[in-house]
């Protein structure tokens, strides 16, 4: 009776913990089919290549996924170099002191600082005192640093996974420090500072409220080519998605457009979660044999 | 302390030389001498200062937060901790080769050619003639000859450490330091390295830590006793073995404590 007792306990324990787990793979798996089961009538080609038409009831939403992809770009290009470069002056040469960890405390806060804020904030600095309006540029920015607390920090400890021993390697053959860091520690860290990179770009890319005050467009069909794009106001998936579901006048009309959105900007983050974690992974086999 | 009978062939001094790690100090005013074209061994139990001795003559242990030394070590006359010492130029004369290899996750021939690379050293023709030089100065070429670009880490652990001694090499030091070479190889490997020690100390002075009595016995001489950061004996390695000055150094080497 007792050994009886003792097992259901058990059996009953670890059900409840193993629900926790299997949980978010419910979740995620009812996201998936909900969005892709309601937007499917609407993905075709035509869904992904045209613009929107008959007062956005209609047609597609290829200036949106343009807009993103410049947006994306700008947000790569400014938060990975300077997510590296702080990185490296963090790990590498900064000495461990009360000034790094002030810095190290200001960027644990950056990544909690709500979206919103950051919206505003680039409205001020970058739309406003800095005079680049509502454009690609300031919104590119504007994400640029909502992601530069995950781009340091992934870089950080891409930066930590290379061996000690390569460092004094190379410094006992009379390397400068700096040739020590760009020969022998940043060429096997750059792979998980990438990886780190791209899913800080996944959460950006996905991002409403940084782009609502910084250059988004309800409806902004045409983008000028470059660098002109750059100074333009532009669509967003993200964007498009929010108005679609809120802020358009025959909602219920629009609906499955909405859900059609919102699988193209999933299939996209998923997109690059993937790339992320093929880096990562041939990174780690590479590592394996050292 | 020995008395030279020829300061000439003395290459690197130091001169009550201590070091703190913080609050900590690991080495009390040691002072000896190294001659030219000789091996050195530094030994003592775990702890005693001989690797943080060995570090500090390249200044390898500058890296570490809180470092700070008192003393002087001489090189050539030249004050190595002294203001206007290029530290990088300090480490071509005086190279390092560590207890755990590090080849770096690049081909034999780009591990060997680094260290010219990194002075500036294009050439492909310069640099294919020292590395082929290097490596057989190393004992590694009959061994590697026909695989210069495959990658360092495919090598085995004893081939490693030769590959790492040719990269050392490499630059053309003066003092070649080396912190338990051997320690984890297999008796072999080890063998195939003291041989390469005689070999070596014809053109080079050498510095080696050691935790194994024959070896220190085998390859040096002249042994440096440490206890406690303390130069306990220094002394031509014969000597030091066989008729040890102090007590505690005898029972260290023959194996009554550490």
């Amino acid at each position: 009776m007792k050994i009886k007792r003792r097992m259901i306990e058990e059996k009953a324990g670890f059900g409840l913990l193993r629900a926790a787990a299997f949980l978010i793979i419910g979740v995620i798996l009812f996201l998936l089919f909900d969005i892709f089961s309601k937007g499917s009538g609407v993905l075709s080609w035509e869904f992904v290549s045209q613009k929107p038409a008959k007062g956005m009831t209609a047609g597609g939403i290829w200036p949106a996924i343009v807009g993103t992809f410049w947006v994306s770009l700008i947000t790569v290009l400014f938060a990975v170099p300077v997510g590296m470069a702080a990185a490296v002056y963090l790990n590498e040469y900064a000495r461990q002191g009360r000034l790094v960890r002030i810095v190290r405390l200001a960027i644990r806060n950056l990544s909690g600082v709500p979206s919103i804020v950051y919206g505003l904030f680039g409205f001020g600095f970058f739309v406003l005192s800095m005079n680049l309006g509502l454009s690609v540029l300031s919104a590119g920015l504007t994400l640029g640093l909502l992601t530069l607390p995950w781009t340091i920090t992934a870089s950080e400890e891409a930066l930590k996974t290379v061996p000690r021993s390569y460092r004094e390697g190379a410094l006992a053959l009379g390397a400068t420090p700096w040739q020590t860091i760009r020969t022998n520690v940043l060429p096997y860290a750059v792979p998980g500072m990438l990886t780190g990179a791209i899913l800080g770009l996944a959460r950006a890319a996905g991002e409403t409220a940084p782009i609502l005050f910084t250059g988004v467009a309800f409806f902004w069909p045409m983008l000028p080519a470059f660098p002109k794009v750059l100074f333009s106001q532009f669509m967003a998936l993200p964007y498009h998605l929010f108005i679609m579901s809120t802020q358009h006048h025959e909602i219920a009309k629009v609906r499955p457009l909405a859900y059609g959105t919102a699988a193209v900007l999933i299939a996209l983050i998923v997109l690059m979660n993937f790339i992320a974690v093929f880096i990562r992974y041939r990174f780690r086999k590479k590592f394996k044999r050292v | 302390m020995r008395k030279r009978e020829n300061m000439d062939n003395i290459l690197l001094t130091t001169r009550d030389f201590s070091f703190y790690y913080g609050p900590v100090q690991a080495l009390k005013a040691v002072t000896l001498d190294i001659e030219k074209f000789r091996i050195t061994a530094l030994i003592g139990p775990s702890g005693c200062g001989k690797s943080t001795f060995l570090r500090s003559l390249n200044r390898m242990n500058d890296i570490i937060p809180g470092a700070r030394v008192e003393g002087k070590v001489m090189l050539e006359g030249m004050d190595i901790y002294g203001k206007d010492v290029d530290v990088v130029d300090l480490r071509r004369r005086v190279s390092m080769v560590f207890q755990k290899s590090n080849p770096f996750p690049k081909s034999i021939f780009d591990n060997v050619a680094y260290g010219l690379r990194i002075q500036g050293e294009k050439n492909r023709s310069v640099l294919i003639q020292r590395v082929e030089e290097s490596l057989k100065d190393a004992a590694l070429w009959d061994e590697v000859k026909d695989r210069l670009d495959q990658s360092a880490m495919d090598l085995s652990g004893g081939q490693q450490q030769r590959l790492c001694i040719a990269r050392a090499l490499a630059v053309r030091p003066e003092i070649l330091l080396m912190d338990e070479p051997a320690s984890a190889l297999d008796p072999i490997a080890t063998q195939k390295v003291e041989e390469l020690l005689f070999q070596l100390k014809k053109d080079y002075t050498i510095v080696i830590v050691t935790h194994n009595m024959q070896q220190a016995a085998r390859v040096s001489d002249d042994t440096a006793f440490f206890y406690m950061g303390e130069l306990v004996e220094f002394g031509q390695t014969q000597q030091v073995f066989t008729d040890p000055k102090l007590k505690r150094t005898e029972d260290y080497i023959t194996g009554r404590f550490g």
